[in-house]
């Protein structure tokens, strides 16, 4: 009988949680669409747009740089991605072959940094000595291989049959054309894994471009979001008329949306390919 | 076709290594690194005795512990909660759901949470509504911890428990079985099957977090703090990079960030030499 109540009450904790996780993006989609005067005066809970209105859009798509660093943003998530898919892939695939000559001790050397490093300061001090600071590299380069990927990836590399390769090497193949006409094939569930760990990660990060880029046309979308949302610095956007202090509010969450509602959208379709890799690098790792 | 790899590497990971010996040196950016003077542990010993090094320290530590006395165990409970559900439509529609806050850029959730806790934030509305007085949560020191762990369940509760819920589908169904027939209940199931099932999970999740207590991230930090909490805000990673990047203090803060990484390297050591005497578990 204590069965049943439990179950209800899980029930109830699970639906309330779903509320908890929806809801504040839900807020600001509904803020973002309301009158930016009314919402001033608002208080509490919204359940709908107040007074529908898409001026907030309208200022910030009147912002340039909203779409240079979109554009901006685009570029580093898709050459950024494919940077990082290539070395993880040769990185792995090298790896995973048990003949290859000191495969265990890179790994190690690989391994290692995982938990001791250099540290923020040398980082960027090797950043300046390469020439980096302030180009597009900054952002492709510091973070090519992910250790945590890298190993996912090598487990599902091992866990293909040898014979392939032997049949392949019979027929005269050398190890790129095995990777790249065997071993990439047949690995695509994993690879798709990592192009939107990669992905993601690059779409949502902006420390190292706050870090490494001077130059404001470099810069990628969150960074300009941190600007508007955390810095503050919204005089540069104007609704005109004489009400600046309302339209900060409302521009700020039209701005989360514009940022957020890509990631929003694809999410349903990838959730399950997220969650698959993590189960491999959880259950073999 | 491992030399690009291993360059990399090496680059952008032993380079930096080598060059955290500038928190040895004076360092002087026209002279290099080989060239800056030697100076020892002079700047740890500025880090230590400077007013601010225990605080700090105490609030990466008390940061990382709350983190895992809260957040750590939240994550299993929902797992097992989860597990609990019969209905597999709404236990994956909870899934989705859950799991989608862990995608939303650090920005963005920082900005919400700023925008919330503001004078005239959704947050105190209600406090208003409960007849208390409106407050400028962000600019509370005893507020920040509450926010920062808060955040970081709401942000990695679901993703988290993905984990958990991996081990929990390998635990073997007649144990179960074998449970039932010795007249367990769920309780009883829970406590002798469901969690030394998963307590080999839990170890390594355990030996990973604590390992890092000492690395908070500065990310989520700078974007949440200002010199009003500094108190209770400022760790580790926040004070290197201020001391680092915005005041240009290189080898001094260096030498903070060689001592953290110091730290964390024999925590985790220790904590993996530790649990593989205790259970069975290990990271290696």
């Amino acid at each position: 009988m204590g069965e049943k109540a439990f179950d209800w009450f899980n029930y109830l904790l699970m639906i309330f949680l779903m509320f908890v996780m929806i809801y504040p993006l839900l807020f600001v989609a509904f803020a973002s669409l309301s009158s930016p005067s009314l919402m001033l005066s608002h208080k509490g809970l919204l359940l709908w747009p107040k007074g529908f209105s898409l001026e907030s859009y309208k200022a910030i798509f009147n912002y340039k740089m909203i779409f240079i660093s979109y554009k901006n943003t685009i570029f580093y998530v898709v050459v950024g991605t494919l940077i990082n898919i290539l070395m993880t892939t040769l990185a792995a695939y090298g790896l995973s072959r048990k003949n290859v000559l000191l495969a265990n001790g890179i790994m190690f050397f690989i391994a290692f940094t995982m938990f001791f490093g250099g540290g923020l300061i040398p980082s960027y001090l090797i950043m300046v000595d390469l020439g980096l600071l302030n180009t597009r590299w900054a952002l492709l380069l510091p973070g090519m291989i992910g250790t945590t990927n890298l190993i996912i990836m090598r487990t599902s590399f091992r866990a293909l049959p040898v014979s392939l390769e032997e049949s392949a090497r019979i027929d005269g193949a050398n190890d790129f054309v095995i990777l790249f006409r065997i071993i990439i094939p047949l690995s695509m569930p994993v690879i798709a894994v990592m192009v939107l760990y990669y992905g993601v990660g690059h779409w949502n990060s902006w420390f190292n471009a706050m870090i490494y880029l001077q130059d404001r046309n470099l810069y990628p979308m969150q960074l300009i979001l941190r600007e508007i949302l955390i810095d503050s610095t919204t005089d540069v956007i104007e609704l005109g008329g004489s009400d600046s202090e309302p339209i900060a509010q409302t521009i700020k969450y039209a701005t989360i949306m514009v940022a957020t509602v890509p990631i929003l959208l694809i999410y349903p379709f990838i959730q399950k390919y997220f969650v698959k890799g993590v189960m491999i690098g959880a259950l073999k790792g | 076709m491992l030399l690009p790899v291993v360059a990399y590497y090496l680059i952008f990971h032993y380079a930096p290594m080598y060059g955290a010996v500038i928190a040895f040196k004076r360092f002087m950016p026209n002279k290099g690194i080989l060239g800056s003077p030697w100076i020892g542990f002079k700047n740890f010993e500025t880090f230590f005795n400077s007013p601010y090094c225990l605080r700090i320290i105490s609030n990466t530590v008390l940061l990382s512990v709350y983190g895992i006395l809260f957040a750590f165990p939240a994550a299993i409970i929902l797992a097992l909660l989860l597990n609990e559900i019969r209905n597999p439509l709404f236990k994956k529609t909870v899934q989705t759901i859950t799991y989608l806050p862990h995608f939303i850029s650090l920005v963005v959730i920082c900005g919400i949470l700023r925008d919330f806790l503001s004078l005239d934030g959704l947050i105190n509305d209600f406090v208003e509504l409960l007849g208390l007085e409106r407050t400028m949560f962000l600019a509370e020191p005893e507020w920040f911890r509450t926010i920062y762990i808060g955040s970081g369940i709401w942000q990695g509760i679901g993703w988290n428990s993905i984990i958990y819920i991996a081990a929990l589908s390998q635990i073997d169904t007649e144990l179960y079985e074998a449970a039932k027939i010795d007249g367990a209940g769920r309780w009883k199931q829970m406590w002798n099957v469901t969690l030394p099932g998963i307590l080999p999970t839990i170890v390594i999740m355990l030996i990973l977090r604590v390992g890092s207590i000492m690395t908070i991230g500065h990310e989520k930090i700078i974007l949440l703090y200002n010199p009003a909490i500094y108190e209770t805000a400022d760790v580790i990673s926040s004070y290197v990079y201020r001391k680092g990047l915005l005041e240009s203090n290189f080898s001094f803060s260096s030498a903070v960030g060689l001592f953290n990484s110091a730290i964390n390297f024999v925590l985790i050591i220790s904590v993996n030499r530790i649990s593989r005497k205790v259970s069975e578990t290990s990271l290696w």
